[in-house]
């Protein structure tokens, strides 16, 4: 009976922790709408909401409560299956990046050793990247099925844009992977603490992901594809109530997500230095880590926010020629001079 | 061509330098200038807590006055009514009987005085007309209602409280404090 020599307790535990991800996911998504709000406010010398609770608090549930109760439309000649498809794609690819992120280290729960990640898979960060790009189909068919020509203009923006920014920063993260030798995400984050983080070491490949991250978010100053002032909201301008929602929401959660890859890759994950590698007690050293991997992802998203207040639109021809002219070459060079630093290393700093 | 103030700023066709060029560092001066603005102070009025004080000249609802006896000072000329640009006003006039004289203060009143507010620009003009000084333009504003037919403002609606009765709510609404 091999079903029942299965490891339940893994299971369960499993189970348990993807419950909490995609809860705590949904939740970060949904006080994320509230601060760029309050960011936004802020940043403008406004109060921004503060009607709904303490200090506003409660506005995300009542946008949420308006999204769901709000009629839902689904335009006569658009592609019913499709349309239907389109935000929940989107959603799916945005939650399953999650999978990989480690959010802390090891904790002891009944007797078991607890890896606070739900999967530590060996090609860690390839599967995000491969789930990432899948998250532009949600944008596309959307596009595509709401049968408008501003939806479509909007789809072939995302598509474009998210091609040509990947190219990028794939390349940017080669340079990474050539430092690290390890695609598992967790065994980068184990080789930064209580050493010095992969920033140091890539500079500018942080540069170039980070802009490239901005784009694969649809953030400002790439959000093309969803361009109020020029194509009336672009790829979900015929969606309404809760499949709008998924739309808004699995932009939140990428942002979120990349966030934490962005902390992961180059912030020392959940390592807090000087700290993090003298802790004794295990179960404290996981707690800390949650904490301070999201404290790093909340400056990020800060710092997304703030650039998003600040910078207009790039034109599209801007935005292809700094994806394709600037930010590839600039990658390949950054992957050269890593790559010779490496070999220059290996042959202990004599040529 | 001589400029009409000296703020005109010439347009600078110079090619960019190669700093401009990375576009970087003016991004960074940019999110330098909104950073600073979140220590500004913010000019917000949280209005139905706080409000804006107004002007000594703000004109806002109308307010019917009586004398300090609490007798109504209108005596329905109509110069208000004619005054109006809008039509706003309209009255009907009634002579005081011999058992009224605590209510109106002279031999003709009006009976009937309605404002319609939705018309109302609240110029002024039939404050200055009254000779009687018997409408004002008050402090109060932003009436809200479900219903156009009730910003047809009655006399009950545009009566000052009597003083005699409810001096403080005389007060209040003179602006007396």
């Amino acid at each position: 009976m091999t079903i029942l020599a299965l490891d339940w307790f893994l299971l369960i535990e499993k189970l348990i922790l993807i419950a909490i991800i995609i809860f705590a996911s949904l939740g970060v998504a949904l006080y994320t709408t509230f601060a760029e709000r309050k960011v936004a406010a802020i940043l403008q010398d406004r109060p921004g909401p503060n009607r709904a609770g303490p200090f506003g608090l409660l506005q995300p549930l009542a946008d949420g409560l308006k999204l769901i109760t709000k009629e839902e439309i689904i335009p006569t000649h658009a592609n019913k299956w499709l349309f239907i498809l389109g935000p929940g794609l989107a959603m799916t690819a945005a939650l399953m990046t999650c999978a990989v992120v480690p959010w802390g280290g090891t904790i002891e729960v009944l007797g078991h050793q607890v890896d606070l990640q739900i999967a530590d898979v060996n090609i860690g960060i390839l599967y995000v990247f491969a789930v990432v790009s899948m998250g532009v189909y949600g944008v596309m068919i959307g596009g595509w099925a709401s049968n408008n020509k501003f939806s479509l203009m909007a789809a072939l923006r995302a598509a474009s844009q998210a091609i040509s920014y990947e190219l990028a920063m794939g390349l940017s993260l080669i340079a990474l992977l050539m430092v690290t030798g390890s695609l598992s995400l967790r065994t980068i984050v184990e080789q930064q603490v209580g050493h010095v983080w992969n920033i140091v070491y890539q500079p500018l490949g942080f540069l170039i992901f980070f802009i490239c991250a901005l784009a694969e978010c649809n953030r400002t100053p790439f959000d093309l594809p969803e361009a109020e002032n020029e194509l009336n909201f672009g790829y979900h301008q015929e969606y309404s109530s809760m499949k709008l929602g998924f739309y808004l929401f699995s932009e939140y959660i990428n942002m979120f997500i990349s966030s934490t890859i962005m902390a992961t890759m180059f912030f020392g994950g959940y390592d807090l230095p000087f700290v993090t590698s003298h802790l004794s007690i295990p179960g404290t050293a996981a707690i800390v880590g949650i904490v301070v991997l999201m404290a790093k992802v909340v400056m990020f998203i800060f710092l997304f926010m703030w650039i998003r207040w600040t910078i207009p639109r790039f034109r599209y021809d801007q935005l292809m020629d700094l994806g394709w002219k600037k930010m590839i070459p600039l990658a390949l060079a950054n992957m050269l001079v890593t790559g010779f630093f490496i070999l220059w290393h290996q042959n202990n700093w004599h040529f | 061509m001589q400029a009409l103030t000296n703020r005109a700023k010439q347009v600078d066709r110079a090619p960019m330098t190669f700093i401009e060029q990375l576009y970087l560092w003016n991004i960074v001066k940019g999110m330098a200038i909104t950073f600073m603005h979140m220590f500004k102070k913010q000019p917000t009025i949280r209005y139905p807590e706080q409000k804006r004080e107004f002007s000594p000249v703000f004109r806002g609802l109308h307010v019917l006055n009586r004398d300090e006896e609490g007798k109504e000072r209108c005596t329905a000329c109509g110069l208000c009514a004619v005054a109006c640009p809008a039509e706003a006003i309209t009255m009907e006039a009634a002579e005081r009987l011999e058992s009224e004289e605590h209510l109106y203060r002279e031999e003709k009143y009006a009976a009937k005085y309605e404002i319609n507010m939705l018309r109302c620009i609240y110029c002024g003009l039939c404050e200055e007309a009254c000779p009687k000084d018997a409408i004002y333009l008050s402090e109060t504003f932003t009436p809200a209602d479900f219903n156009r037919k009730n910003f047809i403002y009655k006399k009950t609606d545009l009566l000052i409280p009597n003083p005699t009765t409810d001096a403080q709510g005389f007060a209040a609404a003179k602006g007396l404090n």
